[in-house]
């Protein structure tokens, strides 16, 4: 560890980000599709957690004296639920505005939440530990992707989760994730992803277990266009998400 | 009824999860269903209690299927109902001088086809169950002097001076809905040119539970049992041409014209009550949803009552809006959120046109005398009589039983 490590963070990708930060909370907005599947990622991510600590979801702030970081935390969509069910949550993203823009709508929501611009691989070398880890929809925009998972991993406490999605590399994807929402709904501004930095779930679960993860679970995430709803299946072809664990 | 409490001191700012305009049937029920699922409440009406309580306010009484008696149950509404509501035993549904005519029984299905209970019943069940739930607060007689829905959050200005913040605003204000026009939501209106005349009678005869439909050449007639075996409810659909006249009839005249729709099976009958009008369109809103905004109840959809479901079909939105509130709830995902409002919509709004289709077909088919027209509806009466499986899909759907069902109405809490 002689010469400082390479960064994970892409500039031209987080300017990206930078440009559209004002519509983050806007549901009709460039960020609609982050919207329209927050629910049922939202249900993944409880569902599992009560399971692994075992909470009950029904209670009032079930995951109260839990430790949460999301990592590309973007305009707060997930840090703001979490916060609500009682994880203390620390929000991380490189882009400056993003943390802007986060950071005033948690006060406006009266929601505490530590909103951070920072690196998740410099969190990892101060030795900062978090029972839960997010990192969703982010790996497709950074660089060194096996590094950037490594950090993510390592900051996982024992006994602790991590949760990851992403879209995968395949043509259904090139052609759902990034010519349909792209171009044809006009659901994302163009050039929002470059499909050769999807990634496969086989290099996903890889890149985890490298650092010492099991990965548990791994299901699709589907959108059906006739009723317009996002649901999770076992079609890995397009949008997945993944939870797994330190033991 | 102390839970209604105009607030002491004006420019008080109130916050909540949920605000609902309107208290009535729909709008009061939701109020304690949420409050019930731990959601806090402020509901918002512009008359008293004690108005809406009044014999003249409203003299209607309402059937209610049983999948609705599962809401008003669960939620604690029904038992503070019970000693007043009439179980309705048998449905028996004729045509005008048809020998034939279809008949529900209550023994085909095994439980009762549902109950009457008058509309004051139920408001007093409602308001005795929201004074007993602390997250719940009702404000009347208050109204709406300004309504802001911003990406944010909802902010109501009251005519109290005090000011309600709340994630998401209901609107459940009945068929002229103020905040579905605040929204610049647009209904479409189908008139049908008749009015419903609502009593209550007294007659000789035990009515047995039994509630009759009769589809008259001027439109359909129901007879509806009420508690104690001697009264009934009617609903008597007229021409509006005929309305005036009718009711400036003399009273012996006026009697000479129910008993000529009513018969002599129940032995002698008298009016009980004030006799009320109400004119009957068919209106449904374009959409049910806005930016942090909620449609409930006649404010989204208002049908003809032939087949008495305006009320239920406004407990069914209200079990479907608290079961996708809970859920958001237990998320953490804000409550007045796009996706979640969606869920409502989809849910609620194909369920809602289908009844409101079925219901109009029911009217134009039976309220008119072509001959052809008639022999049909006597066939069909008859051949449903006789198919037992399609006479029980046709009861359960009347009592709410088809269709995917939120958990109160399965009689579960969410
Ligand atoms: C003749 C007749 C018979 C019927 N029979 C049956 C039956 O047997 N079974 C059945 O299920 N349905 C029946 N219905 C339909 C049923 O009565 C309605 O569907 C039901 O009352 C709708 O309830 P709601 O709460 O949505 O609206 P409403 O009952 O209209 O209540 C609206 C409430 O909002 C308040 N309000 C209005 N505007 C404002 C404002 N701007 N600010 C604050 N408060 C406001 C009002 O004071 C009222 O309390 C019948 C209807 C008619 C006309
Ligand atoms: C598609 S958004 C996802 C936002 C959020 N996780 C969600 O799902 O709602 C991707 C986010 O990752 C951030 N990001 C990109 N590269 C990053 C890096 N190397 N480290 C931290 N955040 C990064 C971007 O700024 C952007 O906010």
């Amino acid at each position: 560890m002689a010469n400082a490590t390479p960064s994970t963070a892409l500039p031209e990708e987080l300017a990206k980000f930078e440009a559209m930060a004002d519509s983050w909370w806007d549901p009709e907005g460039k960020f609609k599709p982050l919207h329209q599947f927050n629910p049922e990622r939202l249900r993944f991510i409880v569902r599992q957690a009560a399971a692994r600590f075992g909470r009950d979801e029904t209670a009032d702030r079930p995951f109260e004296g839990l430790r949460l970081l999301d990592v590309g935390c973007g305009g707060g969509l997930l840090c703001e639920p979490l916060a609500r069910l009682g994880f203390s949550v620390t929000g991380l993203d490189a882009a400056e505005k993003n943390i802007r823009i986060a950071s005033l709508h948690a006060e406006k929501m009266g929601l505490a939440i530590d909103y951070r611009c920072d690196l998740v691989e410099k969190l990892a070398e101060r030795g900062e530990q978090f029972d839960v880890v997010l990192t969703m929809e982010v790996v497709e925009h950074v660089d060194n992707v096996d590094l950037f998972l490594a950090a993510c991993s390592h900051i996982v406490a024992p006994g602790g989760l991590l949760f990851g999605a992403t879209m995968n590399r395949t043509l259904k994807s090139l052609a759902m994730a990034k010519i349909g929402a792209e171009y044809i709904l006009r659901w994302l501004p163009r050039g929002t992803h470059d499909w050769r930095k999807f990634l496969k779930p086989s290099e996903f679960v890889g890149s985890l277990r490298a650092s010492g993860l099991v990965v548990d679970t791994l299901k699709g995430m589907s959108f059906n266009p006739i009723a317009g709803t996002w649901s999770l299946t076992d079609d890995l072809s397009v949008n997945y998400l993944l939870s797994a664990s330190r033991n | 009824m102390s839970s209604s409490t105009p607030l002491a001191s004006s420019g008080a700012t109130l916050t909540t999860d949920v605000l609902i305009i309107g208290g009535g049937l729909v709008g009061g029920t939701l109020g304690c269903a949420l409050a019930q699922h731990g959601i806090g409440a402020v509901v918002v009406d512009r008359d008293s209690q004690d108005h809406l309580l009044e014999d003249d306010y409203d003299g209607r009484s309402s059937a209610i299927a049983g999948a609705c008696q599962r809401i008003l149950q669960v939620v604690g509404i029904w038992e503070h109902m019970k000693p007043d509501v009439q179980p309705i035993l048998d449905i028996r549904v004729t045509d005008s001088d048809s020998p034939f005519y279809l008949h529900y029984d209550h023994q085909d299905v095994g439980e009762e086809m549902g109950w009457m209970a008058s509309n004051r019943t139920i408001r007093r069940g409602i308001f005795a169950r929201s004074a007993e739930l602390p997250n719940l607060t009702m404000l009347a007689p208050v109204s709406l002097v300004s309504l802001e829905r911003t990406q944010d959050g909802v902010t109501a200005v009251l005519s109290d001076g005090s000011t309600v913040r709340a994630a998401l605003v209901v609107a459940a204000d009945g068929r002229r809905s103020q905040v579905r026009q605040m929204a610049g939501i647009s209904i479409t209106t189908l008139p049908y040119h008749q009015s419903g005349i609502v009593m209550t009678v007294w007659h000789e005869k035990d009515h047995q539970g039994i509630a009759h439909e009769r589809f008259l050449a001027s439109g359909p007639f129901a007879i509806l049992p009420l508690p104690g075996g001697h009264h009934s409810s009617l609903v008597w659909t007229e021409k509006d041409s005929l309305i005036d006249s009718l009711l400036s009839l003399s009273p012996q005249e006026f009697h000479a014209e129910l008993i000529s729709r009513f018969g002599s099976f129940l032995g002698e009958v008298k009016v009980v009550s004030k006799v009320f009008a109400y004119p009957l369109t068919l209106q449904f809103a374009d959409r049910y949803i806005d930016r942090r905004l909620a449609l409930v109840g006649d404010a989204a959809h208002g049908m003809h009552p032939v087949a008495g479901q305006g009320m239920n079909y406004g407990l069914r939105d209200v079990a479907a809006l608290v079961e996708v509130l809970v859920n958001a709830k237990r998320l953490g995902v804000d409550l007045g959120s796009t996706a979640i409002l969606t869920d409502y919509q989809r849910w609620r709004r194909p369920d809602n046109m289908l009844m409101l289709g079925m219901t109009d077909g029911i009217v134009r088919l039976f309220s008119n005398d072509i001959k052809p027209l008639r022999l049909a509806r006597t066939l069909g009466l008859a051949a449903v009589n006789r198919l037992p499986k399609l006479k029980v899909f046709f009861m359960k759907h009347a009592m709410g039983d088809v269709g995917k069902l939120p958990r109160l109405m399965r009689g579960e809490s969410c």
